[in-house]
């Protein structure tokens, strides 16, 4: 292979790149490794200036935290919570982003511009008589009060709706339908595979956005059925705080989301390249 | 299409199945969406405006209808101000540093790079640690007594800070966490905008003598602008909107709502104090309506602004580019 010298000259990045990248690493990964130093010394150990090396007492302050928050039904709240949500946004997406983008019928642009509108608009703010309904409905303190607001989201039918216009000729739409194949088959056998990537994606962010949510969560359940956010901000109530416990329940609740970095990270990183957005 | 080619001249009942079929299936296809998105994403937004009307009480529910009472009092309130001050303040200290950083390491991750994926993922492990677990780290990072920050301040010989009780460092250190878990996830949105830019120019720039400064504020930022442009909108919606990191930052004062003086009380953090601690929906809603009002100017304002920066300025760009496309393929002849 021949490089024109140009290009090397242009795209050869020198130390300077590579240091900076360096300098940005360890400050995002530092107070992570300093938060597990802390998490498995005492409450001491933070009076060090730079503490590097862990101490032995990481498995009982877990315990401690353990102790104080139920925090293996916050594990499997925020489980179930985060599953419910992203299965039902990306099925609900993937449905309407194919009708809006390869079915004809009256009225689809227009409803397609109020799903764009609403991309902008801060939803959240309907807490108030979200709040007004879940307690009429007798749902507070339940998962279905946090998991029913955020069953469809507008980013959803959007994203798919730009994925399935790139990807499925209308070709193969026709075919199915020569075939005899009705709406909902054509959709099952050619829009649903063409879609998967897509689907993998959005399932992803609608999981993370679900799983590290906390305002709503926080309104609407109990200290006693908390998700593992609710649970980990329980941790530092009262006057005295013990950081050592606190961090590591910071710690504990960040290593399924490790998990999920080192399992997933680069669909994390083409799905945020390709234009998946804040959930 | 293709039941018209059907020599039939009588619909059979199959056919007129099939036709439904047709018919109907995009409404229901696109309805599930609509319909839960109105009951739980529309009607709460536009019932907010109802009960911000009436006095309505947590506990007590709906009471008299009072017109624009609540907006009254929530505008001639301090502590409302007091709030978006606080949003302000702190959405500036996270949206100016958290910009300048992602285009910097946006545009060391646009080169040619030993390790590419490496780096790339290695930007984007703080957004994988919860807005909660950042705030709880960051909280004891910036502990006063004997947090990180202080223990590093006082190596520098810089005395102890007040992260938690100074308006300006308590901002800063609000700021800082919003920014620790943003900075990398927006950089790879400016990343893959910059990976669009025709490397041509850049090559043609770079013979023309232009060095990588000038090639990246003369090349790069125009190019990027309408990915810029998102960027800072969507920065614009949730910087207005911060809760969690306010919350949790000083739970030991005042339980949460944003320390003793409320100094780093944001607007929504307000909002929640309206309503469940003082249990007044009514002004909740009122400053839910508002806030609403000012994220939607806020982001058309951005829209605007930017756009008209961009169209001006990315034609003319577009124009020295097309031109120095067009002399370097003369002279390479």
């Amino acid at each position: 292979m021949t490089r024109r010298r140009s290009r090397i000259r242009i795209d050869r990045p020198g130390f300077l790149a590579y240091g900076l990248l360096t300098a940005f690493l360890l400050a995002s990964a530092y107070p992570l490794w300093w938060s597990f130093v802390v998490a498995s010394g005492t409450n001491a150990t933070r009076g060090e200036t730079l503490p590097l090396i862990p101490g032995g007492n990481f498995l009982s302050n877990a315990a401690k935290v353990l102790d104080a928050v139920p925090f293996w039904q916050a594990l499997l709240n925020s489980v179930i919570v985060s599953g419910v949500i992203t299965v039902s946004v990306v099925t609900f997406a993937t449905l309407a982003g194919y009708s809006f983008a390869k079915l004809r019928f009256r009225g689809r642009d227009g409803l397609m511009l109020f799903v764009v509108a609403t991309l902008a608009i801060p939803t959240q703010l309907g807490v108030i008589p979200l709040f007004i309904l879940m307690k009429d409905l007798g749902w507070t303190g339940t998962l279905g009060a946090v998991i029913v607001p955020t069953l469809v989201t507008a980013f959803g039918v959007f994203f798919m709706r730009q994925y399935l216009v790139e990807v499925i000729p209308d070709e193969l739409i026709e075919a199915a339908r020569v075939d005899g194949a009705g709406q909902f088959r054509t959709f099952l056998t050619v829009a649903v595979p063409a879609a998967r990537p897509a689907m993998a994606i959005l399932g992803l962010f609608t999981f993370m956005t679900a799983w590290t949510d906390f305002f709503w969560p926080m309104i609407v359940l109990r200290a006693n059925n908390p998700t593992l956010q609710t649970a980990l901000a329980q941790l530092q109530s009262g006057y005295y705080i013990d950081y050592s416990i606190v961090l590591a329940g910071a710690i504990l609740a960040t290593i399924p989301l490790l998990v999920l970095f080192a399992v997933a990270g680069r669909q994390l990183i083409s799905g945020i390249m390709a234009g998946a957005v804040k959930g | 299409m293709s039941t018209d080619i059907a020599p039939r001249t009588r619909l059979t009942a199959r056919q007129r199945l099939s036709r439904f079929d047709v018919k109907a299936s995009p409404y229901l296809y696109v309805a599930p969406f609509f319909v839960l998105f109105g009951i739980v994403g529309l009607f709460p937004l536009v019932y907010t405006f109802v009960v911000s009307f009436n006095d309505w009480d947590l506990l007590k529910g709906q009471g008299d209808w009072v017109g624009f009472e609540n907006y009254a009092n929530v505008l001639t309130d301090r502590f409302f101000w007091n709030s978006i001050f606080n949003t302000l303040s702190i959405f500036f200290l996270s949206a100016v540093p958290q910009l300048f950083f992602a285009l910097v390491i946006a545009a060391v991750l646009d080169q040619n790079l030993k390790g590419r994926t490496f780096w790339r993922m290695s930007v984007l492990l703080p957004y994988v640690v919860s807005p909660v677990a950042v705030t709880l780290i960051f909280s004891s990072v910036f502990n006063e007594g004997d947090g990180l920050a202080n223990n590093i301040a006082n190596l520098f010989g810089i005395a102890d800070v007040q992260w938690k009780h100074d308006v300006f460092a308590s901002h800063l250190a609000v700021a800082t966490m919003v920014n620790y878990r943003w900075t990398g996830y927006n950089a790879l949105i400016l990343l893959a905008a910059m990976q669009a830019v025709p490397r041509d120019l850049y090559e043609s720039a770079a013979l023309d003598g232009a060095g990588p400064i000038r090639r990246f504020v003369s090349i790069t930022l125009p190019s990027i602008r309408p990915t810029l442009i998102f960027v800072v909108i969507t920065a614009t919606i949730g910087g207005l909107q911060i809760f969690a990191e306010p919350r949790l930052f000083d739970v030991s004062n005042a339980g949460g709502i944003g320390g003793a003086d409320r100094q780093f009380q944001t607007t929504v953090l307000y909002l929640w104090e309206m309503a469940f601690f003082r249990r007044d929906f009514g002004e909740a809603a009122a400053i839910a309506w508002l806030l609403f009002l000012l994220i939607v100017g806020f982001a058309l304002l951005n829209f605007l602004l930017s756009r008209r920066l961009a169209s001006s300025e990315l034609r003319a760009a577009q124009r020295k580019a097309a031109r120095a496309i067009a002399e370097s393929s003369r002279s390479a002849r």
